[in-house]
């Protein structure tokens, strides 16, 4: 892995400065899910050869959390976005 | 041996450089390479050869064959040819049994050695197995390329720079340069990349030149990093233009590695560069004008050239050598010899397209030249000169059929393969030219097939009856020129954080020890028992900067940390501590420390001295994803803390407060968080039991670290060090997460079922605690009491009825509750207060029991006191 990868803040910074937090997952929602669920979850990931959404943190650059659809057959990185602040309570 | 001034030499007659050649005197001229000093001196056999210690001398004079690799001031692996001289340089040769020209293991090459047959790591290392490690020493010593100097240290200082260029320009010959030049035409940021001597210190206007310097090869994301002595730039560039040139082909023929057989570019520079007549006598065998210029140039330099071969008119078919003592003697052309000490032979250029392969472009064959040509450059990337095949054809490198009895013909000098190997590999089978790759190991030596990639193709296409394209090459992959490993480590940076306070430890001569990435003290003297009683009886203090410490402040950071622990935190009044645990939603315990409410929107909350930097992100990580109305800031290193504790830790801070009242039994109670100046110093101090006495975190601003540690050192207080804390926590039963817990504990297995509030809608691992809680309990942590006084191993087995059954985390010596104690992992129906089982304990087991709650003071009242 040498891509570049766009951080909001700070531009197209060596991928080296970045920390990924993996691919984005859905945390089962509501009342206790099936026991299959929960493993799916905590464990399961889908590992796509393809484009995914992952979380990256700019660690050694300006600490920023943010979202990055990636290819991951080649690295090419098509969009980042910020992520959403919570509804108002 | 050197000739008069020639017009373009690189040397300087008036400077003498001296150096020592194994062992002896040697010396050439400012401008001059290693190689060329060595060579005008006399010096022919340049180094042995790698599996059969064939006698090797010069062969491109250019820093792309493996002949001339020498050690160099304790550096293995050095090609001297291009390789400046300097003063007082240590040159020695490697691969050598003896001396270069009489090395013992020659015969090997005679009679046929261990390395013989092609295949020969394969064939060998089946069985028996337990004669590899014999075959490896012996091995290691046979063959390979220079010894790693174990106690040479000098040469280690390595850097490492990322660099960005608006165009990178691999290659300074004249298309190299022309594009460098158009371009910094265009604006700034222009880089030319060239491994000769020839552009050192050069001047091209607007363009950064970097030699001698290599290009390693081309990554993903279009890295380059380049080698450019002690430095390696990692650069990218909006685009990279790719001049890497041509290189001249060795023709294959019996006796085609003898000490004398050249290139024409090495001779040329020979000549030209370190004005050296490289021979008396030469054969020139000239595939194209350029070597047919060479041999003109041999006739200039007052060499006889009794022979001059065009091999692309010529219907030349057989060639051979021979050779005296493994250097030329002879070139014999179709059976007529003709005697001289010097062939100079190629059979023309072929691209130097590796980079290009390795930036994804397609490689094509084209069979009226000869030569694999670079096609579909991927984006960004620009081919020039001869590279794209401008000028470049090569004739059959293939000359020595019918030579049956003949010596051998080498398709790559590296790896010793001959054409008598291929043709071997293709009859067992290996009839792709990847497989033959790895089989015979052509193109995998130090010249990363340079100089062997083309002939072994064409080898192949025509032992195999197909044509070029279809055998197709192989896979090109970094690094295109070899790198020293130092370069490619980077600096050598070992990293450990050291608290404000470290150096009051050293002084009072603590042991030092890694914890993470710190430095901590073990202990201060030789019994840590000792430091366990002071804090008992009277008072201790212990520097725990090294605690993780973060500030979570906004509107919503109740909401945050309520979702982040299984604790509830809105019901905490201000100026409260609450223990708090950290799990994943898979349940698995992470981190452990304290929370303090400092105001309504404001919390202090500590973490294990290596969980601050995990922890953080972990906070900041599900801020993002839930988008709260919180800051995180990790303050770890800006603040100290020290734990004062024990017995007469009150009395000692009433002494160095302003108002003694403000640390009174009442006005600070247990699990109180305050701020204090304490001998002047503004604190925070948390008033906490992790060791088990009346105890005071005292948190402040690093700088005045000494200086407070000073003063409660002079109340009286004395310096305990981990291991006396890790008595201590024992004693309580407190647990480390990472020691007594793993991947697989939870907090209801760890005995924190009264932690989790599963009420609370959401807290990341809740599910998994309900989970948990539904299933069937496997095993669970508590505490033992050991029935000797041995002390188990962490790690140590439980022995349940003769059988495994669970391990023992944590156990030490306790003179407090006078046994040896511990925490162990059991089965659950093992857990009873007083349940009997056994450990084993240097091959013997050890009767233990169950013992619920802390082992010393379990009412808690002393530190509550
Ligand atoms: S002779 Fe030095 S690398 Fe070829
Ligand atoms: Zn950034």
């Amino acid at each position: 892995m040498s891509f570049l990868l766009p951080c909001p803040h700070c531009g197209p910074r060596p991928v080296d400065e970045y920390a990924c937090f993996g691919e984005v997952t859905t945390r089962p929602a509501g009342e206790s899910p099936s026991l299959r669920d929960l493993t799916e979850y905590v464990y399961f990931r889908d590992n796509v050869a393809g484009v995914q959404r992952e979380w990256w943190q700019h660690r050694d650059g300006c600490g920023e959390w943010f979202l990055a659809e990636r290819d991951t057959r080649t690295n090419e990185v098509l969009s980042i976005s910020e992520p959403e602040p919570a509804p108002p309570v | 041996m050197r000739l008069g001034p020639q017009p373009r030499e690189l040397i300087d007659r008036s400077q003498r450089v001296l150096f020592t050649f194994d062992g002896r005197a040697a010396g050439g001229y400012t401008g001059d390479t290693i190689g060329s000093a060595l060579y005008a001196s006399g010096q022919r056999v340049f180094s042995r050869s790698f599996k059969y210690h064939r006698p090797r001398g010069l062969l491109c004079c250019s820093g792309h064959c493996p002949n001339c690799l020498m050690t160099v001031d304790s550096v293995p692996n050095v090609r001297v040819c291009v390789e400046p001289i300097r003063a007082g340089a240590v040159v020695e040769p490697q691969n050598v049994w003896g001396s270069l020209d009489r090395d013992a293991l020659a015969v090997t090459d005679k009679i046929g050695g261990p390395f013989t047959p092609v295949g020969f790591y394969y064939r060998t290392m089946i069985r028996p197995r337990f004669m590899w490690p014999l075959y490896e020493k012996v091995l290691r010593n046979l063959a390979g390329l220079g010894k790693v100097d174990e106690r040479h240290h000098g040469h280690s200082r390595y850097d490492v720079e990322h660099r960005r260029a608006r165009v990178l320009v691999v290659g300074g010959g004249q298309s190299g340069r022309a594009a460098a030049l158009a371009a910094a035409t265009r604006g700034p940021g222009v880089v030319l990349v060239d491994e000769g001597m020839r552009l050192r210190g050069a001047e091209l206007e607007g363009v950064e030149v970097l030699a001698p310097a290599r290009a390693l090869g081309i990554w993903e994301g279009g890295l380059v990093p380049v080698d450019a002595g002690g430095v390696l730039y990692r650069f990218r560039a909006e685009r990279i233009v790719v001049a890497t040139g041509a290189l001249e082909q060795p023709l294959v023929f019996p006796g085609n590695d003898l000490v004398g057989v050249m290139l024409p570019d090495g001779v040329r520079r020979l000549i030209r560069d370190f004005a050296i007549r490289p021979a008396s006598r030469a054969v020139v065998l000239a595939s194209d004008d350029d070597a047919l210029e060479v041999a003109d140039e041999l006739r200039e330099a007052g060499v006889a050239v009794p022979r001059v071969v065009d091999l692309r008119t010529a219907p030349l078919g057989r060639i051979e050598a021979k050779g005296r003592r493994g250097r030329v003697s002879a070139a014999v052309l179709d059976g007529r010899a003709v005697e001289c000490d010097l062939v100079v032979a190629s059979a023309g250029r072929q691209p130097s397209y590796s980079l290009l392969a390795q930036a994804g472009a397609r490689v094509e064959y084209e069979p009226s030249r000869g030569i694999f040509v670079p096609a579909e450059l991927p984006a960004g990337f620009e081919a020039l000169g001869a590279v794209t095949g401008e000028g470049c054809a090569t004739v059959h490198p293939l000359r020595s059929s019918g030579a049956r009895n003949g010596d051998k013909s080498f398709v790559c000098v590296c790896e010793d393969v001959t054409t008598k190997d291929v043709d071997r590999a293709i009859a067992e089978g290996f009839d792709s030219i990847e497989l033959s790759k790895r089989y015979t190991t052509v193109t995998m030596g130090p010249c990363q097939g340079k100089l062997c990639q083309l002939a072994s193709i064409r080898l192949y296409a025509r032992t195999t009856g197909v044509s070029e394209a279809t055998v197709g090459t192989t896979t090109a992959r970094p690094p295109w020129a070899p790198v020293e490993l130092g370069l490619l480590a980077g600096p050598h940076h070992e990293p450990a954080r050291r608290s404000s306070i470290h150096f009051r430890h050293e002084e009072a001569g603590a042991t030092i020890q890694w914890a993470g990435p710190w430095k901590r003290p073990y202990a201060y003297g030789e019994h840590p028992e000792d430091e366990v009683r002071a804090v008992h009886e009277s008072l201790g203090v212990i520097d725990v900067s090294t605690l993780g410490k973060i500030l979570v402040e906004g509107p919503q950071a109740v909401e945050l940390l309520e979702r982040l622990y299984p604790n509830r935190f809105g019901d905490m009044k201000p100026g409260r501590i609450r223990y708090g645990v950290i799990t994943s939603d898979g349940g698995r315990i992470m981190d452990d420390g304290t929370i303090a409410r400092l105001a309504d929107d404001l919390f202090y909350v500590t973490t294990t001295s290596t969980g601050a930097d995990a922890v953080t992100a972990w906070f900041e990580w599900w801020n993002a994803v839930w988008g709260y109305d919180a800051e995180i800031v990790n303050v770890t290193g800006a603040l100290a803390a020290v734990n004062l504790a024990g017995p007469r830790a009150r009395e000692a801070l009433s002494r160095l407060v302003d108002d003694p009242d403000d640390v009174a039994g009442d006005a600070f109670r247990y699990l109180d968080a305050k701020e204090l100046d304490v001998a002047g110093v503004p604190c925070l101090a948390l008033r906490i039991g992790f060791v088990g006495e009346l105890g005071y975190e005292l948190h402040f601003a690093s700088p005045a670290g000494e200086h407070l540690w000073d003063r409660l050192v002079a109340e009286g207080a004395w310096p305990f060090g981990l291991e006396p804390q890790r008595v201590l926590r024992l004693e309580k039963a407190h647990i480390i997460v990472g020691q007594d817990t793993d991947s697989e504990s939870n907090l209801l297995s760890a005995g924190m079922s009264w932690l989790p509030k599963l009420e609370k809608d959401d807290f990341v691992g809740k599910l998994a605690v309900e989970h948990v809680a539904r299933r069937e309990e496997v095993e669970r942590l508590v505490g033992f009491t050991m029935e000797e006084d041995v002390v188990p191993a962490e790690g140590a087995q439980v022995v349940i009825e003769g059988r495994p059954g669970g391990r023992v985390t944590s156990a030490r010596r306790s003179e407090a509750v006078g046994a040896v104690i511990g925490l162990a992992w059991l089965p659950p129906e093992r857990c009873e207060d007083g349940t009997r089982f056994e450990i084993r304990v240097d091959r013997r087991t050890v009767g233990a029991r169950v013992r619920h709650g802390a082992f010393y003071d379990a009412s808690g009242a002393r530190m509550r006191a």
